[in-house]
């Protein structure tokens, strides 16, 4: 009885160990606060993110259903119960954003409230929030990295869905992503990443 | 010369031909408001800029890297034993305009590879740079550097760099020694081991 409770509080510390420095792991290249990061790619951030959002995507790496040759690496050697704790964590930090507001973000900010109706172009925030910090599967999108942002979804259909045996919700931003221009996009994420 | 010769000449005779060569080009290739400056630099840094002993290559180094080190130096954040001896003072007294052109001066030098790590473990070095360990929480140094070295802004170019310059760099991060502010290199470089630091420097070595 003593020795299995030995065990597994033992277990427990190794765990929290394990998850510490897995999370500095994350952190070197995500930021030390989760802030995100502009290395050669720019890296998003993940404070704050939604916890369903990130388990789906870092699932979404291992099941090939997004293409990104770091993170497959990376989720290849998560445990699903690593997964979900690495997920959980970085709701709760909240550093101010990375980058202000960048040229263009009132375009961005009619865009995201408004949408542009002549381009079958929806609303944003009818999905990602008037605050733009999502909810569940939908990412936050508020203090995000410009960059990131924008490449992300000039790629959208070429990175997300990958997997035809695997259709995921992914699908739902396609149509969206292919109405907007660049220079749309780019408005866009002047706007959102200046959001706290 | 052969009349000089000796054993104090025999050792310093080389020198004397390198200093030459490295003192030669300078004057013609860079402005002349720049010129001393220059020339202070490639005294160590050696002709072409292309590194000699224990100073790295600056030739086709990221301008904006070049300028936020000299910057470090000048406020002390850069804090590693050659650092301190040799460049706090080489960057004390450099105006803000001087360190601009400085900086891109060697970074339009060519650069030269290196080639002198050791082959054999040039591979795994490779696997490391492009993939990371991620069992081992070992990060891909590329996501930073870029596919092949190149570096970005103020993140250095690594490609082609000597082998010892690259190890004692990544030794030095875990040390305890610093480089620029907010820099991951301290965490980045905190898993990686001797096998895998000689391997990474190696591999770099060799790339173009």
């Amino acid at each position: 009885m003593l020795a299995v409770a030995l065990s597994v509080a033992l277990s427990q510390v190794v765990r929290a160990d394990d998850f510490q420095a897995k999370l500095l792991y994350c952190k070197t290249c995500h930021g030390l606060s989760g802030q995100g990061y502009h290395g050669y790619y720019a890296m998003p951030r993940l404070a704050g993110q939604q916890p369903q959002y990130i388990e789906n995507q870092l699932r979404a790496f291992i099941e090939h259903r997004r293409r990104n040759a770091i993170m497959a690496n990376v989720a290849h050697a998560l445990s699903p119960s690593m997964l979900s704790a690495l997920a959980h964590h970085f709701r709760a930090l909240d550093p101010p954003p990375l980058s202000g507001r960048g040229p263009g973000s009132a375009m961005g900010k009619r865009i995201y409230e408004e949408g542009l109706p002549d381009s079958n172009v929806p609303a944003c925030s009818a999905c990602h929030g008037p605050d733009a910090r999502g909810q569940d599967q939908i990412p936050r999108l508020a203090g995000q990295l410009p960059d990131y942002f924008y490449s992300k979804l000039v790629n959208w259909s070429a990175e997300r869905g990958q997997n035809s045996s695997m259709p995921d919700s992914s699908a739902v931003m396609g149509p969206t992503s292919h109405n907007l221009t660049k220079s749309q996009i780019a408005a866009v994420a002047a706007y959102v990443s200046g959001l706290r | 010369m052969s009349v000089v010769s000796g054993s104090f000449m025999k050792r310093v005779w080389p020198k004397l031909v390198i200093l030459a060569i490295l003192c030669s080009p300078v004057s013609s290739r860079a402005g002349s408001s720049i010129a001393a400056s220059v020339r202070n630099c490639t005294w160590c840094h050696g002709t072409g800029a292309q590194g000699y002993t224990v100073a790295p290559r600056l030739a086709g180094q990221r301008s904006l890297y070049i300028e936020a080190q000299l910057r470090g130096y000048a406020a002390h954040i850069r804090d590693n034993p050659l650092s301190k001896q040799y460049m706090w003072s080489a960057a004390a007294n450099l105006r803000t305009d001087t360190v601009r052109d400085l900086a891109d001066y060697f970074a339009s030098l060519p650069p030269k590879t290196a080639h002198d790590g050791h082959w054999a473990f040039a591979e795994r070095g490779q696997a490391i740079y492009l993939q990371g360990i991620p069992e081992a929480n070992i990060v891909a140094c590329l996501a930073c550097h870029g596919p092949v070295g190149q570096g970005v802004r103020e993140i250095p170019r690594l490609g082609g760099m000597s082998y010892f310059y690259l190890k004692r760099r990544l030794e030095e991060w875990g040390q305890g020694y610093h480089s620029a502010p907010a820099s991951p290199m301290p965490l980045a470089a905190s898993t990686l081991g001797p096998d895998e630091i000689e391997a990474l420097a190696s591999y770099l070595s060799f790339v173009r």
